[in-house]
């Protein structure tokens, strides 16, 4: 085993051998002192990390070198042996620093005297510096939470290591949530099909207690999902004073549109024709008119985006999650029926990726697919608003001073009220409506 | 500001004459009182020929009493004359500290509004000019405490004579700071005809994004150089020259503090109670969530006053290069 020069103290950067207490050939026991370093700092006894027989001085008397450097070979008494011989020196060896002594040797690995091992004089540099990883500065702090990036997976470029404002926003312009994607996706999402063993008469025993099948008088542990779900929900509508309004649609003809497509978009696509599409189809030509509402605030600036991608909201057992349809201004509605089939697919497969998940500008929940007619939707942290399609229903209506029966679907609107004001809101809203109530049969194919 | 009109390229020392010239020709309200202002036109000859041709009335040779002079002074702002009071050296102004600032700050107070104290108090202050013990002290610390006190320290050519014409427009006391070393150090363009530069406004002087550098007086000038220096390195360095020492410009600060995420604040005067403490602690209440890096002051150090010896000088003194190597560390933390 190597032995190098310790580090006594935390600036201490070389070490001076002021005296052998052993020579070559002489046995030492582990904690015994072996050798005797001086720094311009302190003088201190080196203790022995093993038991052993000093091999070779490297280092002579008088010598100084820098930490780290090797001063000393010790064989390893049973070194050669099977494991199970020397168990104290292997814990030794990979334990940093026990108490037994003020400058204990710690994490040499070699039989082969490589000398990669250090010594961690009074807990110094190595632990500290790890320790100060781990601190953030106000700024990096404020700006992860902002962008929901996880500070502990970004690689620093500031002082040793540290990670700094400007690699937050570094990571933040990769995209908006990649490493709370990753996150979201390490999660196990349970299959679907799991659902039924609910049906079991025996409650299961305490401690069993899931999201899935929960027991009464028990605590859920939280899932990494649920915690991501809840800290975002909170930080939305803790940093975004949400407004919320809602229009009503007469979806009467674009209902029968999709009515008469619905078959063989199915037989030629593979994939069924909601209502959904439609809707995004055009959500995104409102947008184009009020590019406000796709947007994020910042306190620079409302950063206006480029592109449009709409994030749709998907409701699994035990989570929630909405994966992206990129560039969704340049598909056509059948085009997009396909882009979400295929998330929607993805999503109840536990395949989506992070690629799926990022970048959305602006969020469609589908509401209505749970028989929903009015919902005060959270926005998805870092977006200006989100609507939501409510479940379309036949109501008597005026048209002309005469009682008709329309199919109708409410539409909600919530918006950052820092980005936009009700003026725009309405004006979207209002686009959206007259957009929707045009879509009829026998007009564009989808 | 005239920024189109025509300009003449002055130094520091032009640069008040030029002001103090326009004012006495302009306002005959004006005068200025002082040690050696009259016959020998001060001592960096800033007022070199006024008595010849405004009268022994408005360039008045005082006693060696400090204390007189601002007193003086006070009692003429007050009936209405404008009076620009000079203190020879601000090593010199301790004899005058009652008056400026239990008088003059607190006319307008005292009276309810019935009297203000238009007056203006300049003085050469700072070192690294051999001055030792008294002649190159700091002084904006003891009076920046002060309610009821304006303290300006402009040190570009163009802002001393904006600056200069809002102290004299300004209707409250104004303690003017002329860096001694910059009087014939720095030159610059000066627009030609009466301007103002609003008192309490600083000014980006070399724009950057990675850390913003506040300073004031002849530190503006090296904080600026080092900037340059960092640029060529690929490391952006904001540098703010404050100009007005109070009222404060919080809004100039904090706006480049939220932008670099990083704050040095250089100045001469020693660092304990300085203005970088004042700086610093406002930067800490206000924007604590934007900071990525201790905020640090390089100041003048805790010593009772600058050595005469030139090892002594230079080791108060902060170099370009120790600016330069506290910006690298900052920008890279």
């Amino acid at each position: 085993m190597t032995i190098t020069m310790p580090q006594l103290g935390e600036t201490v950067t070389e070490g001076t051998v002021a005296q052998w207490l052993k020579k070559p050939g002489d046995a030492i026991e582990k904690y015994e002192a072996f050798v005797e370093v001086s720094t311009d700092k302190v003088n201190a006894e080196v203790p022995s990390p093993v038991s052993g027989v000093l091999r070779e001085i490297i280092c002579k008397e008088g010598e100084t070198v820098a930490t780290g450097a090797p001063i000393a070979i010790i064989d390893e008494v049973g070194v050669e042996a099977p494991a199970p011989a020397v168990p104290a020196a292997s814990a030794i060896a990979s334990t940093p620093v026990t108490t037994s002594a003020p400058v204990a040797p710690v994490a040499t690995n070699g039989s082969n005297g490589s000398s990669n091992g250090t010594y961690a004089g009074n807990g110094a540099t190595n632990g500290s510096t790890n320790g100060d990883l781990r601190r953030f500065s106000p700024a990096v702090r404020r700006l992860a939470r902002a962008h929901h990036i996880d500070v502990a997976t970004l690689r620093g470029t500031g002082t040793n290591g540290r990670v700094t404002a400007s690699d937050v926003i570094a990571a933040a312009n990769e995209g908006p949530s990649a490493t709370m994607a990753a996150t979201i996706l390490r999660d196990p999402i349970p299959a679907p099909s799991a659902a039924p063993t609910a049906k079991s008469t025996t409650p299961p025993p305490a401690g069993t207690s899931t999201y899935a099948e929960p027991v009464p008088g028990t605590l859920v542990p939280l899932s990494q999902a649920r915690k991501i779900i809840a800290k975002r929900m909170v930080e939305s509508l803790e940093s975004a004073p949400h407004a919320w309004t809602m229009v009503e649609v007469d979806v009467t003809k674009l209902w029968r549109w999709r009515a008469q497509e619905k078959d063989r978009f199915l037989a030629e696509k593979g994939y069924s024709l909601t209502l959904l599409p439609f809707f995004i189809h055009a959500v995104v030509q409102s947008l184009k008119k009020q590019p406000l509402l796709n947007a994020r605030f910042s306190d620079e600036g409302i950063h206006v985006a480029r592109d449009y991608n709409i994030g749709i909201a998907i409701g699994l057992d035990t989570n929630l999650i909405v994966p992206v349809i990129r560039d969704a201004d340049t598909l056509s509605i059948g085009g997009i029926a396909v882009a979400a089939g295929k998330l929607i697919e993805k999503a109840r497969a536990g395949k989506l990726g992070a690629d799926d998940l990022n970048g959305g500008t602006f969020t469609v929940n589908n509401t209505g697919a749970n028989g929903s007619i009015l919902s005060k939707p959270i926005i998805n942290g870092g977006q200006a608003g989100i609507v939501t399609m409510e479940a379309v229903v036949k109501r008597p209506v005026v048209i002309d001073d005469a009682i008709a029966i329309r199919s109708m679907m409410n539409v909600c609107l919530s918006l950052d009220h820092r980005v936009i004001d009700g003026t725009i809101a309405n004006a979207f809203l209002g686009d959206l409506k007259r957009r929707l109530e045009a879509m009829k049969p026998g007009g564009d194919s989808v | 500001m005239a920024v189109a009109s025509p300009s003449t390229v002055m130094n520091n020392v032009e640069a008040v004459r030029h002001t103090l010239y326009e004012a006495l020709k302009n306002d005959e309200r004006t005068l200025v009182l002082g040690e050696d202002v009259g016959a020998r036109g001060n001592v960096f000859l800033i007022t070199k020929g006024f008595i010849e041709e405004f009268g022994a009335e408005r360039v008045i040779d005082t006693p060696l009493a400090e204390a007189s002079i601002v007193g003086v002074a006070i009692g003429m702002a007050m009936e209405g004359l404008r009076p620009i009071a000079e203190i020879q050296f601000a090593d010199f102004i301790y004899p005058a500290f009652n008056q400026i600032v239990g008088e003059a700050a607190k006319t307008r107070y005292r009276s309810n509004g019935d009297y203000t104290c238009p007056l203006v108090i300049r003085t050469p202050y700072g070192g690294g000019v051999r001055g030792a013990l008294s002649h190159s002290v700091s002084i904006e610390a003891l009076f920046y405490h002060v309610p009821g006190l304006k303290i300006v320290a402009p040190s570009f050519p163009s802002d001393i004579k904006g600056l200069l014409n809002a102290a004299i427009d300004d209707p409250d006391p104004v303690l003017f700071l002329e860096h001694k070393k910059t009087y014939r150090l720095v030159k610059g363009e000066v627009p030609t005809g009466h301007y103002t530069i609003p008192i309490g406004l600083a000014d980006v002087k070399h724009p950057g994004d990675s850390l913003t550098v506040v300073s004031y007086g002849l530190y503006v000038h090296q904080a600026i150089e080092a900037a340059q220096r960092l640029a060529t390195e690929g490391l952006s360095v904001e540098v703010i020259d404050l100009r007005s020492i109070r009222p404060m410009d919080r809004t100039t600060i904090l706006a480049s503090v939220r932008k670099t995420h990083k704050l040095l604040i250089v100045h001469e005067d020693n660092k304990f109670g300085g203005i970088g403490a004042e700086i610093s602690a406002m930067v800490a209440e206000e924007a604590l969530f934007e900071l990525d890096a201790p905020i640090r002051r390089l100041c003048g150090p805790d010593v009772p006053a600058m050595g005469y010896a030139l090892p002594l000088e230079e080791e108060f003194m902060i170099s370009t290069d120790e600016m330069a190597e506290t910006m690298r560390e900052m920008v890279r933390y």
